[in-house]
């Protein structure tokens, strides 16, 4: 009996979105009579992160800073359409649908500024900072704050953008059954160290080392946030969740979330994350979005090094004690 | 059923309310008094969302009775800026980016605030111990650990 070693690793694509159906977001953009912008959605902030990424994506396409954008989500009653936030589609989908929104918005903006400037609109730029110029004539210019009030008091425009962004359904060849799920997909590779009790059955993570390739990070440190968070919930995956850990006989079930274990804070492992950024083609300024895929590596990783460590395929989640002296057992030629 | 009164500080304001008997505290202060920054999780002690100081001990308010805190000074995170600025915890937790969804957060500052009042300069063992009866979904508690360490780094920066 005693503690074995082992380190696994595992390699995983992962899609943004699903366009079985179809897979649209919409967005509308406006601007306000001061030259902030509004812009509205019905997909959802669970606290990822979304608010911030869409206020960067419509700022950066529109011209303004970023503190210049308010972003209203999540309700559908109003709001344009969204499938949803779910199956990591919110940055790539929704951040789409804003920059075609924004695009537009900004369209309407240049004509009024060039009405007011006296120039042809295609001659102007903006200065990231609320300022739009004439090219080459920097002196020239006029601030948003006054192109929208010129809009909303003088020449009765309205500042405003529609985005719509689908991602058509994906029927099946008829001969071969392939088809096109997905138009985006992230990379992630996982080394993992495990100490393997073989007495007991216990797996302590020692070590977690992720790579990540998810297209341009729009937002660094959120992008950080989401994969470190992300790669703990892997191990908890692995080793720990399950609603029904007697499957199929529910005697023995949890019956509310104390029984259903994770990770405290005295069980992290030691967690490496590293970044590679590859722009999408067809991303939001290049992102594919983090999202689910940060908690999936670790998974198969984690099986992988208890294999290594004590020679034992586990098979079924999450990789419990119970499951690894049951396989051992059998290795052993036991009955179980 | 005859109301119970019942007072006490709720971040140095008196506050007095008439309340059922066997409300907990949880339920007073937030849809009594209107505090909503202690979170309801599992309303059964063992998520920490909850989390108050009450006599400058860690309570969870959704298993403390409202009418056993008669004349107790009670603290909240929401009590914890003054004028406008933040508490160095709270300071803390956003530059760690040690929230995400935010429900676990106050109850985290609330168990790190009664961690840092005891113990000024604590380990990392003693933040994760602190912090062991608090559960968090999303920042893999990490984070948190750290900007736990980093309120405590810049408390005896500020005494020295």
């Amino acid at each position: 009996m005693a503690i074995r070693r082992g380190r696994g690793v595992a390699a995983i694509n992962y899609p943004t979105g699903m366009n079985l159906g179809g897979d649209p977001t919409q967005a509308l953009v406006h601007s306000t009579p001061t030259g902030n912008f509004m812009v509205t959605l019905s997909s959802v902030d669970l606290g990822q992160g979304m608010k911030q990424i869409m206020a960067q994506i419509c700022a950066e396409t529109i011209g303004v800073p970023t503190d210049r954008v308010v972003v209203d989500t999540a309700d559908t009653d109003t709001g344009p359409h969204c499938m949803g936030t779910f199956a990591s589609r919110g940055t790539h989908r929704a951040g789409n649908a804003v920059i075609q929104a924004a695009r537009e918005a900004r369209q309407v903006m240049l004509e009024v500024a060039a009405e007011e400037l006296e120039v042809n609109a295609s001659d102007l730029e903006t200065d990231g900072q609320g300022n739009i110029l004439v090219k080459g004539a920097p002196q020239r210019s006029i601030s948003i704050f006054d192109v929208a009030l010129s809009a909303h008091f003088k020449r009765g425009r309205s500042i405003s953008g529609r985005g719509m962004f689908l991602i058509p359904r994906s029927y099946p060849e008829k001969e071969t059954g392939a088809m096109k799920p997905s138009t985006c997909y992230a990379h992630a590779c996982t080394v993992a160290e495990v100490e393997v009790d073989d007495e007991t059955g216990e797996v302590t993570v020692l070590t977690v080392k992720n790579v990540f390739e998810i297209g341009r990070a729009l937002n660094p440190k959120m992008v950080e946030q989401q994969l470190v968070g992300g790669s703990w919930m892997g191990i908890s995956h692995a080793l720990y969740e399950t609603t029904e850990p007697y499957y199929p006989n529910r005697d023995h079930g949890g019956t509310d979330f104390n029984q259903y274990l994770m990770p405290g804070p005295g069980d992290l492992a030691q967690t490496e994350i590293i970044v590679l950024e590859r722009p999408s083609a067809d991303g939001p300024y290049g992102a594919k979005g983090p999202g689910e895929m940060c908690a999936n590596p670790q998974i198969p990783a984690v099986a992988n090094a208890v294999f290594d460590a004590v020679g034992v395929r586990i098979d079924t989640l999450p990789i419990t004690p119970e499951r690894i002296l049951r396989a051992l057992k059998a290795q052993a030629g036991a009955p179980n | 059923m005859a109301k119970v009164p019942v007072q006490f500080t709720l971040n140095g304001a008196e506050k007095a309310e008439f309340i059922d008997s066997g409300t907990t505290l949880l339920h007073a202060l937030r849809d009594k008094i209107g505090d909503t920054s202690p979170k309801g999780g599992c309303h059964q002690g063992t998520c920490g969302a909850c989390s108050v100081i009450i006599d400058g001990e860690l309570r969870l308010s959704c298993l403390t009775l409202a009418e056993t805190c008669n004349g107790a000074a009670i603290t909240t995170t929401s009590g914890l800026s003054k004028g406008g600025v933040l508490h160095p915890l709270q300071r803390a937790f956003l530059d760690a980016f040690a929230t995400q969804c935010g429900f676990c957060t106050p109850g985290m500052i609330m168990a790190a605030k009664v961690l840092l009042d005891q113990t000024p300069n604590p380990s990392r063992d003693e933040v994760v111990e602190a912090l062991s009866g608090n559960i968090c979904r999303c920042t893999g508690y990490e984070p948190i650990i750290q900007a736990v360490l980093t309120a405590a780094r810049s408390n005896s920066q500020n005494a020295a």
